[in-house]
């Protein structure tokens, strides 16, 4: 399980080169300009990563989810933003392959796996985040169309997304009365608010997606009526996984610049690196990434295996990968003292970036009740 | 169309490079081996052929040891259709004259419309193999192209010197070289990756090939580690930091 195949390290190799020049030499530029680099996404796609875990047939990758935490770790350590925008749009490439019937996977899933359409997940709302059963979003069936009215909050890749995975209320029956429907961008009655201003994941939209009379097909929808939360929370279970990594490939980025600067900068007469205390620190983070590491590989081989203990492995993983990816970029910060605190060494970057993994994909807080809530059960 | 591509495994250029005090080889050991840039932009010239007509054939050529299968199989990944590998002790510590013998051999048996190399290696740099095999095939030589054509039974493009750009054009077969100016190559993509072990490699060896006079003709006399950096001059300005630096230059040919 934890030995990497022939082809598994030529991926990452392949990863590793794609990331070192195509994102990484922007990451800050896309930072600071808020520049969503949708042309560098369509080349992404091209080598195989709008759909890394989606079937072959139209487009995907046919890869394991293990392959994924490989990719996405690499792609983060270039840049996070980026590589958490890639994950999401997997997500709702995967949610269509694996939910959706063979019309609408022939639809949708070319343009999606090229990465020359990219989609959006839309759960969260603006009254409702953790709780995400009580989502308020309506869709009313009249005669062979769903008409849509709600608004959808936090948004990743809205107004440049082709495609939006929604879910909406069909049936006031809780959790079950929800469906997940797909919505075009270009649907008259969709509109998008304005690009949120955020502490970090500057690369990637964030927007308000409104629907005021939005009239869809019924084939639009993914699965039965009343299936949109069991599909929900399938899709954030490889999400919280493939986030965890992003979290992991920050990390690491963020030790790597930190064991290279403490070997280089001199301070009481000799690399600071000499200093114990300083070891020991470098040797906690390495440590703790690779507790995260071994997580987020055993959670991909349950999601991939369907194992019984699939959720309870990627709340586990996602926690503590993405605990683990923001402590380590915010040590990597501290021992590189104000450099650290400055925009041109990258490290204030990859904290900001990092940061919202504790709160998104389920919070970490609903990670914890998850985790407690099986450990409890009978 | 039916294209080879001369491929050789190389250390990474990004990692410290040595030789073997002992046999004066090359030593594989000290860092990554990874196929030679300058192969790999010449494969790029090749799939651009093949992008534009899927009916192009692709065939890599690698002579090297065990791990050169390795270079193959990143060419296969990046889009070649087969490879040949040829694979022989006999063959350690090769010179020119001996791997374009070989090369030429192995070429025979492949029967390209165009052979395609870059034009020198970064180990080795001799820059002499493909025109040996060029002699060896009877073929013309197209060496050193910056921008290079390849359809309708020809091969045209440019080669730059320090007078200025020549275009050069010859009907095929030919060997072909190409410089560090023509496109960087593509990454492999995942099905690339994935579906390279199902490409057929032939592994041949000298025997097979048929080639005559194992032995390298290049000696190897002596060779010494590249000598350390010295701190450079300082020239500390008196008023007359202009004269020294002047006389500096021209004492060393440095203008």
């Amino acid at each position: 399980m934890y030995e990497l195949s022939d082809d598994q390290q030529a991926i990452v190799e392949m990863v590793r080169s794609f990331a070192t020049t195509a994102l990484a030499p922007h990451a800050a530029e896309w930072d600071e300009e808020k520049h969503f680099p949708v042309d560098v996404l369509a080349d992404a796609g091209e080598l195989g990563m709008g759909g890394i875990y989606v079937r072959e047939e139209f487009g995907g990758s046919g890869m394991s989810r293990t392959d994924a935490v490989l990719i996405f770790e690499e792609l983060a350590a270039a840049d996070p933003s980026i590589a958490a925008y890639i994950s999401i749009h997997n997500m709702v490439a995967w949610m269509i392959d694996a939910h959706g019937n063979d019309e609408q996977r022939a639809a949708w899933l070319p343009g999606l796996t090229a990465m020359t359409e990219l989609g959006s997940y839309c759960l969260t709302e603006p009254g409702v985040g953790s709780d995400a059963g009580a989502l308020t979003t309506r869709a009313v069936l009249d005669g062979d169309h769903y008409v849509i009215n709600g608004t959808k909050q936090f948004i990743s890749g809205a107004g440049s997304s082709a495609w939006y995975v929604v879910m909406a209320r069909t049936a006031d029956t809780g959790s079950h009365g929800i469906s997940a429907i797909v919505v075009p961008a270009d649907t008259p009655g969709l509109s998008f608010g304005a690009n949120e201003k955020k502490m970090g994941w500057r690369a990637q939209p964030t927007r308000q997606v409104v629907f005021e009379n939005v009239r869809i097909p019924v084939a639009n929808r993914l699965g039965e009526e009343g299936d949109g939360f069991m599909i929900a929370m399938k899709g954030l279970n490889g999400g919280r996984v493939n986030i965890g990594a992003c979290s992991l490939g920050g990390g690491r980025a963020a030790l790597e610049k930190s064991v290279a600067y403490l070997k280089e900068r001199q301070a009481f007469g000799g690399p600071l690196i000499k200093q114990q205390h300083l070891l020991f620190e470098i040797a906690d983070m390495d440590t703790e990434l690779e507790t995260a590491r071994t997580m987020l590989l055993r959670a991909a081989d349950a999601l991939e295996r369907g194992a019984p203990d699939t959720v309870k492995l990627c709340a586990m993983a996602k926690r503590v990968a993405t605990d683990a990816g923001f402590h380590v970029a915010n040590q990597a910060l501290q021992l590189h003292g104000g450099y650290g605190y400055l925009s041109e060494y990258g490290l204030e970057k990859i904290v900001r970036d990092l940061r919202v993994h504790q709160i998104l994909e389920g919070s970490n807080e609903i990670m914890r009740l998850i985790v407690g809530r099986l450990a409890i059960e009978d | 169309m039916k294209i080879a591509v001369l491929i050789k495994q190389v250390p990474d250029t990004a990692d410290e490079r040595t030789l073997d005090p002992e046999t004066g080889w090359l030593n594989r050991d000290a860092g990554d081996n990874i196929v030679d840039e300058i192969n790999e932009r010449a494969l790029e010239v090749a799939l651009q052929v093949k992008d534009k007509d899927k009916s192009t054939e692709i065939v890599v050529l690698a002579m090297g040891p065990d791990e050169a299968s390795k270079a193959i199989r990143k060419a296969l990944s990046m889009g070649a259709d087969s490879g040949v590998h040829v694979l022989d002790d006999s063959l350690a510590g090769a010179d020119a004259v001996r791997t374009a013998a070989v090369l030429a051999a192995a070429l025979k048996g492949i029967g390209a419309d165009v052979i395609v190399a870059g034009n020198e290696s970064t180990d080795g740099r001799g820059g002499v193999v493909p025109a040996m095999v060029a002699e060896h095939l009877g073929l013309p030589l197209v060496g050193a192209l910056s921008v290079i054509e390849l359809s309708g039974g020809k091969v045209s493009g440019e080669r730059q010197g320090e007078a200025g750009t020549l275009t050069v054009s010859a009907v095929l077969p030919a060997v072909v070289t190409v410089t560090e100016r023509t496109a960087e190559a593509r990454f492999p993509n995942f099905k690339g990756i994935l579906t390279a072990k199902r490409k057929p490699v032939n592994t041949v060896s000298v025997a097979d090939l048929g080639v005559q006079d194992p032995a390298a003709r290049a000696v190897l006399v002596a060779h010494s580690p590249r000598p350390a950096r010295v701190a450079g001059k300082k020239i500390l300005d008196d008023g007359t930091a202009g004269t020294l630096l002047a006389d500096y230059l021209i004492e060393n040919r440095l203008v």
